[in-house]
């Protein structure tokens, strides 16, 4: 088993220089460059694929729509390359708006690499990913490091979101409206997989709903499963307590400190509250 | 240069607001940087309660415009735990106790406590007392009575007659956290002076709530988030951020006209200017909360913002 370790963030933000906006059907592909810092350059090494960072624009960043934004936002690291750091962005409030309104040269703050990302495979064993809509961000830097084939599994709304496939290598996807790929849900492309082999771990990301089938699809398969979370979070290391899911026995996790991703087996249900700050 | 404040000499004026900062695991996230750069001349915990509590069902926040509203239900291991595990790991972030190399030195622990009854806060007071650690302790007096269902803070009355019960359970300074959420508040921080406070500090959240978004219609699932219902899980929470900054400066202007005792400001605090006005208006203290959030060094560079550096800090003791 390869080992990844993170290092401890640097404690500061840090401004974070756009150099590329990308569109990917619906969604954006934001790349900066942190250059002494740990999401680029040298620093990447101790970064754990499934880690996120807290990001908020330099300028405009509230006075928004209602007042907003007003909190950063966090978003999964979906690549490091050559550099630079890519993040998924799904424009679905006015975080989310205004950072998809970043271009290069404009700066960006960061704070991270924040959180538990995933544990390499054990030697010799399958690694399935499965994602679900902007929530593959973290798959792709996890393919990226991954020193073994991969099974890719992408689940999507419809034909222009399923253009988010081409973050990773070789998926198959399926679309809630069939207008692409299988028609139906991500969960049973990989139900038909585990039927076919289920010596595996299943590495998944991606709205609730679908995190509790694969996590009901893994407990009943016996298959190992990592889930990583996604949660409203004002700070993103631990001090607010506004991020927390039930843990399986009782009480709450939270999914800044104890995750994102999270064993499936210390959750009970992967729960469908909403993340707020979009 | 160094702020006196109930007998303890700290290096600048700025300190956390209970709640908004989490030492143990920020010291997990940031690792040795946080002891060399803590942001804050006092830390000021969670508040701690007799039992442990697991806080409130999510969703527990909800961004407000220019602002934060939390609905967290104060979650902490209790006093037990609290004392036996989080003192000696506080102390391993050098808060509480002097600095090995600098004797004399490291960030002042104030502890939060809350207590449903005069009972409750004795023992609450009873406890932190004897840990030397603890250099003052802070009483959340936002706690609804057990006998009245009012917050113990929200009426002067109230507010008096409980300290003056509890008062004699500490000889540490107690700092009394005000509640925002009442007519008078300058009349409640008179009350907690009547009743024994060394200091007082405000504003709290102020009581807010949000409904969940989304367009409303007949086919609303009717579920807990369904469009206008309730967001939060805790049905309504407290709101902080810029967007009650003027209303703690008037709440904390208006208390010092009307007490003697050291005020501890806080409230939508972002900048060195927002930390200023509220020294202007006779803060001794001031505290960070929401913006820590956005920026962890954040009370920190308010108070380079005021003038202060690592070198007049350090030279202070």
């Amino acid at each position: 088993m390869s080992a990844w370790t993170a290092a401890s963030a640097p404690f500061a933000r840090r401004l974070l220089q756009v150099t590329g906006m990308q569109r990917l059907g619906p969604y954006h592909v934001l790349r900066a460059v942190d250059p002494d810092g740990p999401l680029g350059g040298r620093g990447g090494a101790n970064l754990v694929p499934g880690q996120f960072a807290m990001l908020a624009c330099a300028e405009r960043w509230g006075a928004g729509e209602d007042e907003r934004p007003h909190l950063p936002r966090a978003f999964s690291i979906a690549r490091l390359v050559d550099g630079e750091c890519h993040f998924l962005i799904d424009d679905v409030g006015p975080g989310t708006r205004r950072l998809s309104e970043l271009r290069a040269g404009e700066q960006l703050w960061a704070l991270g690499p924040l959180g538990r990302g995933f544990t390499a495979p054990p030697e010799g064993r399958r690694a399935i990913l499965v994602g679900g809509g902007a929530g593959i961000a973290p798959l792709a830097i996890l393919q990226d490091r991954l020193q073994v084939t991969t099974t890719v599994l992408l689940g999507f709304r419809d034909l222009a979101h399923a253009h988010g496939a081409a973050l990773l290598d070789g998926a198959r996807v399926a679309t809630d409206d069939g207008s692409t790929g299988h028609h139906g849900l991500v969960t049973d492309l990989l139900d038909a997989d585990l039927a076919r082999d289920a010596d595996a771990v299943v590495y998944a990301c991606g709205p609730a709903g679908m995190l509790e089938g694969v996590r009901a699809l893994c407990e009943r398969t016996a298959t190992p499963a990592q889930l990583a979370l996604e949660a409203g979070m004002a700070c993103g290391f631990g001090a607010c307590y506004g991020c927390v899911v039930p843990k399986r026995g009782g009480g709450y996790l939270r999914v800044c400190l104890d995750g994102p991703v999270i064993d499936a087996a210390e959750l009970e249900h992967v729960d469908a509250h909403a993340g707020s700050p979009a | 240069m160094s702020v006196s404040f109930c007998g303890l000499e700290l290096a600048h004026p700025i300190i956390n607001g209970s709640g908004t900062f989490d030492a143990i695991a920020a010291g997990q996230v940031f690792g040795e940087q946080l002891r060399e750069r803590f942001p804050f001349a006092a830390y000021v915990s969670k508040t701690i309660t007799l039992a442990p509590r697991q806080g409130n069902p999510p969703p527990r926040l909800w961004e407000a415009p220019a602002g934060l509203i939390n609905s967290i239900g104060l979650p902490n291991k209790g006093l037990d735990r609290y004392l036996s595990e989080d003192l000696p790991a506080l102390a391993q972030l050098g808060i509480g106790v002097s600095a090995a190399d600098r004797p004399g030195r490291g960030v002042p622990l104030i502890t939060n406590v809350m207590g449903s009854s005069a009972q409750e806060i004795s023992n609450l007071l009873d406890a932190c007392d004897e840990h030397e650690q603890i250099a003052a302790i802070e009483l959340n007096v936002s706690c609804p009575n057990v006998k009245t269902g009012l917050d113990i803070g929200a009426d002067p009355r109230s507010l008096e007659q409980v300290l003056g019960a509890v008062r004699g359970h500490t000889r540490k300074p107690l700092i009394v956290k005000l509640t925002p959420n009442t007519a008078d508040v300058a009349a409640c921080a008179r009350a907690a002076q009547d009743g024994g406070a060394d200091a007082v500090s405000l504003i709290n959240t102020l009581r807010a709530m949000a409904l969940a978004p989304g367009p409303r219609s007949s086919e609303a699932d009717g579920s807990a988030q369904g469009s206008g219902a309730r967001w939060l899980g805790g049905g309504s929470g407290g709101l902080s951020g810029p967007a009650i900054r003027s209303v703690a400066l008037a709440q904390v202007a208006a208390v010092t006209e009307r007490v003697s005792v050291p005020v501890i400001g806080m409230g939508g605090v972002q900048s060195a200017a927002h930390a200023r006005d509220l020294i202007d208006v006779g803060a001794t203290l001031v505290a960070v909360g929401t913006e820590s959030f956005r920026d962890p060094e954040a009370g920190w560079r308010i108070a380079q913002g005021l003038g202060w550096s690592r070198q007049t800090a350090d030279s202070t003791i």
